[in-house]
């Protein structure tokens, strides 16, 4: 691959210095981190954020008058600005920090308890991660609203017909993924916005999977909610975002009640706090948002544009070597994808070959990888999922298919 | 052979490799030789839960002896599962409940007895151990 070395849109061997656990030995082999949709690693910038927090200024946030506490203030919200920014946004108090994606995601959810009434619906695609279709279910069970499912087609795309004749003057909310986490398929949702708003729904998306690949401009999408995970885009665990429109997270409930939400308390009546403090009850996880703002710095140094397109070149080169085994199945096939790999190969479990790639030092996904309802779609228990990041290289390609193609011969 | 004794045996067998690749191979090896679960017992009850593969394990009591059959849609499962009956297959349910489980250490195995590990091995002897249980209150 060395020919194409001079051609790559970023510098990866400096890039791979960045990452200290990709110097680490896994069962006697060089680490291949090929997980990258279950979590991103993290570049010493943000681990060096995250020591100097500890180290030099922790101290609970918005409360104290003491310095310390204002240095952490500043730098938390400093942090919020970043995503707001990043992610092209009005109002810096429209990002909410949350827990992560799913918190995010009840977060919504359960506010949307009191806009819901019997007969209402309800409508999410066949491709999500199903742990979130869970707060949706319960939301239904609560309310009476009914649940409706868009379905998907053999290459893993959205139905986009039957989508459109899904909605109606029903429709009160719709939830869908930017990027599927089991396929790696990106969905047209500029098409899913525009409809679901013509129908007078509101629409959340879940960018997870987009986020560590897709720079999204919230703003133009014109999108009513938007949640991602900081730990999917070389950001720690346990911290993520919110972004709702001002006027829905005006219209919405707090999800928890707590210290920071209240504006003045009695035990006659509370009044809740601005946004964004009315839905951040109790102390958040302040480093976890200083060290997210220092991922999407780290990011946008390399630059959204150079990762898509050095993904992109992983991906084909990845696809083109993995289906000249006999017997492989790539499932998810659309065109617009991120650099997700989910695949068989006949007569083989998912599960035997994670393992053997494993002693080689090789870490992928196997299972449904919470995605269920697309695993019984295609028929299947399972499946590989490999997935790439920016700081993987073409030689750890090469060591992939040569592992994939050792474990085929002692498996079979 | 005393459970104890074909446990050795067991580990006398894989001291002969020594890399993890070789070991494997045998596992898949001895993964054919399982005494194959019936196709009528291949039912939901049967299941382990906690496993990323399906494993099927049923006992039938022979005399005061439990014998073990078993099947996986996974074959390195299968391996595993294959090793474990032929160390507690055909042994009175007391001598089963009173086995312990060090060879799988001794076999190069240890990082299947993590019991966070999505191959079920805990659960798989765990669930012996209650065929044990059942069947020795039968006996009694
Ligand atoms: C599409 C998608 N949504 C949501 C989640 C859940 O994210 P978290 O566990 O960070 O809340 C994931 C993570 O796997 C995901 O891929």
């Amino acid at each position: 691959m060395k020919a194409v070395a001079d051609k790559l849109p970023l510098d990866i061997e400096t890039i791979r210095l960045d990452f200290p656990i990709l110097k680490r030995k896994v069962n006697g082999y060089p680490l291949v981190y090929l997980d990258n949709a279950a979590t991103s690693q993290t570049p010493q910038q943000v681990i060096d954020v995250i020591v100097d927090y500890y180290s030099n200024y922790n101290a609970n946030i918005h409360r104290g008058v003491h310095s310390l506490s204002q240095e952490a203030t500043d730098k938390y919200e400093a942090a919020r600005k970043k995503i707001q920014q990043h992610f092209n946004v009005a109002k810096s108090h429209e990002i909410i920090f949350t827990s992560g994606t799913t918190h995010s995601i009840n977060l919504v959810a359960n506010g949307f308890a009191q806009e819901l009434n019997t007969g209402d619906e309800i409508i999410v695609s066949a491709l999500e991660h199903h742990s979130n279709i869970v707060p949706w279910q319960m939301l239904c069970e609560k309310t009476g609203a009914v649940l409706k499912v868009i379905p998907m087609t053999q290459e893993g795309e959205l139905d986009m017909d039957a989508f459109h004749k899904l909605l109606s003057d029903k429709t009160k909310m719709v939830f869908v993924n930017h990027v599927s986490n089991a396929l790696g398929t990106v969905n047209p949702i500029e098409e899913i916005i525009e409809a679901t708003h013509k129908a007078g729904a509101a629409i959340l998306v879940d960018g997870a999977q987009a986020a560590p690949h897709i720079k999204a401009d919230l703003q133009a999408l014109d999108v009513d909610f938007y949640v991602v995970s900081a730990h999917k885009m070389c950001g720690p665990t346990g911290v993520g975002m919110l972004y709702g429109k001002e006027k829905w997270l005006n219209k919405l409930p707090p999800y928890q009640g707590g210290g920071e939400m209240i504006a003045t308390v009695s035990f006659e009546k509370t009044t809740y706090a601005e946004l964004p403090h009315k839905f951040e009850a109790g102390t958040p996880n302040i480093c976890g948002g200083i060290a997210f703002g220092a991922a999407l710095d780290y990011m946008n140094a390399i630059g959204f544009e150079n990762i898509a397109s050095y993904e992109h070149m992983l991906l084909e080169y990845a696809t083109k070597e993995l289906l000249e085994i006999e017997g492989l199945k790539i499932y998810g096939t659309s065109k617009d994808k991120t650099a997700v790999i989910s695949f068989n190969i006949e007569g083989l479990h998912p599960y035997d070959i994670g393992t053997i790639v494993d002693k080689l030092g090789i870490a992928v996904r196997t299972g449904h990888h919470c995605a269920q309802p697309i695993m019984d779609f295609f028929k299947i228990p399972g499946t590989v999922r490999a997935s790439f990041s920016f700081y993987n290289t073409f030689e750890e390609v090469d060591v992939f298919i040569s592992a994939i193609k050792k474990a085929k011969m002692m498996l079979q | 052979m005393t459970i104890q004794e074909i446990q050795e045996e067991i580990v006398d067998e894989f001291s002969m490799f020594d890399d993890w690749m070789q070991r494997y191979e045998y596992m898949i090896e001895l993964g054919k030789s399982l005494p194959l679960i019936e196709e009528k017992y291949k039912v939901e009850e049967n299941l382990i839960k906690g496993c990323q593969s399906k494993v099927w394990v049923h006992a039938d009591l022979i005399g005061d002896k439990l014998a073990f059959s078993a099947d996986s849609d996974a074959i390195i499962t299968k391996g595993i599962v294959a090793i474990l009956i032929r160390a507690y297959s055909n042994q009175h349910p007391t001598d089963i409940l009173e086995a312990d489980n060090k060879f799988i250490d001794e076999i190069g195995l240890k990082e299947h007895l993590s019991p966070t590990r999505a191959n079920g091995l805990v659960s798989m002897i765990k669930q012996l151990k209650m065929y044990a249980i059942a069947y020795q209150t039968q006996l009694d």
